[in-house]
């Protein structure tokens, strides 16, 4: 009887006390087929009418049992539990042998054994007590470190989390610098720029200067020549002579007059670049006053299409122009006005003689015909001026760029993307006026001003 | 009158000769002419009471149609002679700096001769 629990319950402590069921299915299996076998023996034991060579069979089954759950890897955990059972297994079958091999000392020493068994018994159970609190103060350790590992685990996410977003702000920081940097380094390539176009500016209006000098006689001397002619011609009209050589002299002198006129034409015509030249590279006046605008706009015209074609000799463009004569004289500021009419025909040249380029590249449309158009109009207490090219136009994104400053689509160096910024606040803060634009990618551009003249 | 006429441009004579030849012709201009600052003084030095009118480029090598008009107004101030100076285009500095030093009339470049000869004849 003592064997059957015995067994049936080392078999119910590895089962429960493992887990066996999840964690070893195979072993699980071999203990439930142990149990089975207990229950086989209990049975026969009681079928057998309780005889005590039956004893053998638990022998060898217990000692089996013992030997497998042993032996056994997966219950290595649990061998100090198991070895509380060799004792009793050992006394019983030691006690049995006694009986079989020596009756009469087994009579006399009988008594010897029924306490060793039954303490044996009870060691079983002490121990298995004693491992089981054990066991429980570990699992309760486990469960513990468990916490502890959960708490760490939570304390640990929070870390990572926290360090993520630390990783994300500085990766953003890093990204606005490296902005800040690529924005400094453009406006030192500006700086550069503007720079040199300042020198430049002087060193014209130095050479406007110098030209001037000598433009001035070239002026003089052609109208006081003029003049001469006409006094040789009242002499001549004092003194007789043959009517023939009269005329003759007369021919002669009528052609040095006009030629002297040509002379005289031309060099204001010089004069009058050299002036714009002055103007442009002198700083702004700030103040407004009565401008011709159709002349102002026609001789900025002809500047940026000099400028280009001095450049470029290919280039060439039609120069279509459509003033209304009634604008006159508006109040505006000459400097600034010319350079938004510069800044305006620069980009239309340009965007023409890119289209020609481009379509030079690719080998068709040889017909294109560059043509920059500037017209005026005077209506209702304002002046519309528009400027408008035929040439390779602007997409969406480009368009609602350009009055950024330095915002350029030309290749470094050749622009400094202030052009139009520049543009937009002389006509919208220095005029009180609006610049709009209008244009359709690959087709046409036109710049639309409008002045308030009061 | 006589007028000297102080320019490092030499053209300037014959060009001022040509311009006024009818005045000079009737004897109603008499000019003179200097091609530095310093020329300018010896020549009143030499001349003291004879010189009514000078004309004076500003933009000179050596001695400034400027300095010019200084020395001209701290050594003459008994029988001061007009002053007009020229400038080149627009030199609004050059303009005031001019009136501020006691210059009499102010041209600027190119010079518009029928405006100076209207303003000589005023003079006379």
């Amino acid at each position: 009887m003592e064997y059957f629990l015995v067994s049936i319950f080392l078999i119910q402590y590895v089962r429960s006390s493992l887990q066996t069921k999840t964690r070893f299915p195979a072993q699980d299996q071999i203990l439930i087929y142990a149990r089975g076998m207990s229950i086989a023996l209990i049975g026969l034991y009681y079928v057998f009418n309780e005889r005590s060579w039956f004893d053998w069979f638990w022998h060898i089954y217990t000692v089996s049992l013992l030997l497998y759950l042993y032996k056994n890897e997966a219950f290595q955990s649990l061998r100090s539990v198991i070895q509380s059972f060799i004792p009793f297994i050992a006394i019983s079958v030691m006690r049995d042998l006694v009986k079989v091999l020596f009756p009469v000392t087994y009579d006399r020493i009988d008594y010897i054994f029924e306490v060793a068994i039954s303490a044996a018994f009870i060691l079983c159970f002490v121990i298995w007590f004693y491992a089981r609190k054990q066991q429980r103060i570990l699992a309760k350790e486990r469960e513990e470190r468990l916490r502890e590992e959960e708490a760490s685990k939570a304390q640990k996410q929070s870390l990572e989390y926290l360090v993520n977003e630390r990783t994300i702000e500085l990766t953003m920081q890093k990204e606005e610098l490296q902005k800040t940097i690529q924005e400094l380094k453009s406006t030192q390539n500006q700086l550069i720029q503007s720079e040199k176009m300042a020198s430049l500016g002087e060193l014209t209006a130095g050479i406007a200067h110098e030209i001037q000098n000598p433009l001035n006689f070239v002026n003089n001397f052609s109208e006081v020549s003029v003049e001469l002619c006409q006094e040789l011609e009242e002499e001549m009209d004092k003194i007789t002579m043959p009517d023939a050589d009269r005329d003759y002299i007369k021919g002669i002198i009528s052609d040095l007059s006009q030629n002297q006129q040509k002379i005289t034409h031309h060099g204001k015509r010089a004069d009058s670049i050299v002036k714009g030249m002055l103007q442009h590279s002198r700083a702004s006046s700030g103040e407004k006053e009565p401008v011709d605008i159709n002349a102002l706009a026609d001789e900025y015209m002809r500047l940026a299409y000099h400028g280009l074609r001095a450049k470029d000799k290919e280039f060439n463009a039609a120069l279509v122009t459509d003033f209304d004569a009634a604008i006159g004289k508006a109040n505006v500021m000459p400097q600034d006005l010319g350079r938004v009419f510069l800044n305006l025909f620069t980009n239309a040249f340009y965007a023409v003689a890119e289209k020609k380029r481009l379509l030079a590249a690719s080998g068709n449309r040889q017909d294109y015909k560059p043509e920059v158009k500037i017209s005026t109009k005077k209506f209702d207490g304002k002046i519309y001026i528009r400027i408008a090219d035929n040439g390779t136009g602007m997409p969406e994104h480009i368009r609602s760029k350009i009055f950024q400053p330095f915002f350029t689509t030309k290749p470094t160096g050749q622009g400094t993307g202030l052009g139009l910024s520049m543009s937009y606040d002389i006509i919208t803060v220095g005029h009180g006026g609006v610049l709009d634009v209008d244009t359709v990618e690959g087709e046409k551009t036109e710049f639309r001003i409008t002045l308030p003249i009061s | 009158m006589r007028i000297l006429v102080v320019d490092d441009e030499e053209d300037v004579k014959s060009l001022f000769e040509q311009k006024f030849r009818k005045e000079i012709h009737s004897g109603q201009f008499e000019f003179s002419f200097v091609f530095s600052g310093e020329e300018a003084l010896r020549f009143l030095g030499n001349n003291p009471s004879g010189v009514v009118m000078i004309l004076s480029d500003i933009n000179m090598p050596g001695m400034s149609g400027i300095e010019l008009l200084k020395s001209i107004r701290k050594d003459y101030p008994a029988a001061p002679p007009k002053v007009m100076m020229i400038t080149a285009y627009g030199d609004n500095d050059n303009h005031d700096q001019a009136m501020h030093f006691g210059a009499d009339d102010f041209l600027s470049k190119p010079v518009d001769f029928n405006e100076l000869k209207v303003k000589l004849l005023n003079t006379l």
